[in-house]
């Protein structure tokens, strides 16, 4: 399998939303493309068959981010198999919305052990064959909510935030190593964490967007696939936002 | 391959030298111009190369060539 692998992608939370449009955006002949998924219901084939459209090789894999074991046994078959790793998306991402008054111990500890935590065990395995390759892209999906904040999204904003926080610091670590890292911060973008909110809520979030209009999943896949190429080289640290003017 | 031999062989080749540059005193920072990352790297190679776990309290008196090929000795007999 190595031989014809020119590169290799993974992308944390591939099987629906923003992560499948990555998935999708990044597919072509000779990339291999690596995503996970943990919830029950995904299976990742609709995924796996827009990367086959596009010529490249979907491997999609059962795998829960916040599980330090099942991490390591993910990017360990990825490095078996291609023996690299180019760009990594943290994708991956849950929300527990509620008031903050409201929230239990539990709802912010799941948000914080995936978003946070599980971006954390990926970069740790990525990096580690980044750095030897001395070579690497990493994008971390963060949000608006981490940046100016959203009422209800107590525990996923303060994930979301961390996130950034992490971007930053990596950065600095990695940069020797010819490793970019930046995060990309969507607005609010036609997924299924969005079409479950009240039309009401809906309209009034779009009534607030300079723009006038959510934005598609494929708005933030182009900026990943930009920040993994060459022509991005000379960009790291940076929170980058995909958001119709949401926040200015 | 001597434990010595490979030692200097993962040094060079992490730190881009030729090896016999890789002297036993060198000091693997001042001197090789190594650094953390490029000690860390070196570290990680080291325990994959001879199946062992170095601790960062050990790791942090690893400073010369020597002081790594004493430590690998010591923890593999």
């Amino acid at each position: 399998m190595t031989s014809d692998i020119k590169r290799t992608i993974v992308v944390t939370g591939g099987s629906r939303g923003i992560g499948r449009a990555i998935c999708a955006a990044f597919a072509s002949p000779n990339t291999c493309i690596y995503f996970n998924f943990s919830s029950s219901q995904a299976t990742g084939e609709e995924t796996a068959a827009q990367v086959s459209a596009a010529g490249g090789i979907p491997r999609p894999l059962r795998v829960n981010v916040a599980s330090e074991k099942e991490v390591l046994d993910f990017f360990k078959t990825i490095v078996d198999e291609t023996g690299r790793i180019d760009v990594l998306v943290n994708n991956a991402g849950i929300t527990r919305d509620n008031l903050l008054l409201r929230i239990k111990d539990k709802d912010w500890d799941d948000v914080l052990e995936v978003n946070l935590k599980g971006a954390f065990h990926c970069t740790r395995e990525a990096a580690k064959t980044m750095v030897r390759q001395r070579s690497g892209r990493i994008i971390n999906i963060t949000s608006i909510a981490g940046v100016a904040g959203n009422p209800g999204q107590a525990n996923y904003a303060a994930s979301k935030a961390g996130l950034i926080g992490f971007t930053k610091a990596v950065a600095r670590e990695l940069s020797s190593r010819n490793i970019t890292v930046n995060a990309i911060a969507p607005g609010f973008i036609e997924t299924g964490m969005t079409l479950k909110l009240p039309e009401k809520t809906r309209a009034g979030i779009i009534s607030q967007i300079p723009l006038g209009r959510a934005g598609a999943p494929e708005d933030v896949a182009n900026l990943a696939v930009f920040l993994a190429s060459e022509a991005a080289g000379y960009i790291t640290g940076q929170v980058i936002h995909v958001n119709g003017g949401m926040y200015i | 391959m001597k434990i010595e031999d490979k030692v200097v062989k993962v040094i060079a080749e992490k730190l881009n030298l030729d090896p016999a540059d890789v002297v036993p005193n060198a000091a693997l920072i001042n001197d090789l111009g190594a650094d953390s990352l490029a000690i860390v790297e070196l570290i990680m190679t080291m325990e994959e190369e001879f199946d062992i776990e170095v601790p960062d309290e050990e790791a942090e008196k690893l400073v010369t060539v020597e002081d790594v090929i004493r430590y690998l000795k010591e923890k593999i007999s």
